[in-house]
């Protein structure tokens, strides 16, 4: 084996995470070669370091607070939603409305009425083109499962 | 720690029928890994709190994608590093939008400027350094010490949760602490 197999197994000894006789080859190694010896020693004096920190529990309350602040998003997520679709509603009826009056009222001209008319059904290809586009990659994407 | 150890198995079907009492006990259960995890990812309690209450609702959200067999932690671990780790890249982003090209070495400073040492449970000189240089680690080395040195996962847990082999967590432990070791001795040859 090479240094840099050692290197891998250098961790694992360092972390006791290493097997009896891969500790017994490791150890060997390290009489033989002082270089990884060296390195080691740096590492434990790193480790020792390390193992020292600990962080900050944060108050009691924090930990009281906690799932009702998820809890909070979860309730504001669904509000979000209640009220975008309630308002996408209301925009759609007073749309229609707003074009109901148009096309009923004799003093608009013919123009703008046909300009309105081509208007909406420019609106409404443009719409089903998008979805139907959208549906046909979502139903095409291999990955769509895949955890990202 | 331990709390994602083997033998857990979330009963999933009660979560995503959205039995409120279910996922509160998983909050309850892992909101401590959760919020040190992202304190460890991102270095700040501010930032950490609210990255960590977000993966929570996210993953409520979206519970149905896990398979019922599926353990909640790693699938969950997935939510939250993407949240940290993106979290990271737009306040890059903005640092390097607000400064202009000739001040590329403030950037670097002002990244690891969120890794605040008043975390440390217990702070003196080497500490803070030691917490400094693990900020400026990249993204995927300082994840494995924070869940090795921090929250004392086994390599065995390290690689599920990052859905890796044991191998890859050794060496990337390795270049991790390499590079510790080499930000901490230029600073110490610096000063």
């Amino acid at each position: 084996m090479t240094c840099q197999n050692y290197k891998d197994l250098m961790m694992a000894y360092l972390d006791n995470e290493i097997g009896d006789e891969q500790r017994r080859a490791f150890r060997e190694h390290l009489a033989s070669c002082p270089r990884c010896a060296a390195e080691l020693k740096e590492f434990e004096k790193l480790k020792r370091l390390t193992d020292g920190m600990t962080l900050l529990e944060p108050e009691d309350r924090i930990w009281e607070q906690y799932c009702g602040n998820v809890y909070n998003r979860v309730e504001r997520g669904l509000a979000w939603i209640v009220f975008s679709v309630a308002a996408i509603l209301l925009i759609i009826y007073g749309g229609f409305k707003l074009i109901e009056k148009i096309i009923t009222d004799q003093a608009v001209g013919v123009l703008l009425k046909v300009a309105l008319l081509a208007l909406i059904i420019g609106l409404a290809i443009l719409f089903v083109s998008v979805l139907r586009e959208r549906l046909y990659f979502w139903k095409k994407d291999r990955y769509r499962d895949v955890r990202r | 720690m331990g709390s994602f150890s083997n033998n857990e198995t979330i009963t999933i079907r009660g979560c995503s029928s959205s039995s409120k009492e279910l996922f509160e006990a998983i909050v309850k259960r892992h909101m401590k890994d959760a919020y040190f995890i992202a304190l460890g990812l991102v270095g700040n309690h501010e930032d950490a709190l609210e990255l960590s209450q977000e993966a929570f609702f996210r993953a409520y959200r979206n519970i149905k994608q896990l398979s019922s067999e599926g353990k909640f932690f790693p699938w969950f671990y997935q939510i939250l590093r993407n949240l940290c780790f993106s979290h990271l890249r737009k306040m890059k982003i903005r640092h390097a939008g607000s400064l202009d090209e000739f001040e590329e070495e403030k950037i670097q400073i002002e990244s690891h400027d969120t890794f605040d040492p008043g975390v440390l449970a217990e702070r003196n000189e080497d500490t803070d350094r030691v917490w400094k240089a693990i900020g400026k680690l990249d993204d995927k080395h300082r994840e494995v010490i924070i869940l090795r040195h921090f929250r004392n996962l086994s390599y065995e847990e390290i690689s599920k949760i990052l859905f890796c082999n044991p191998g890859t967590v050794t060496s990337r432990l390795y270049y991790a602490r390499k590079r510790l070791k080499e930000m901490l001795e230029s600073e110490k040859g610096g000063r």
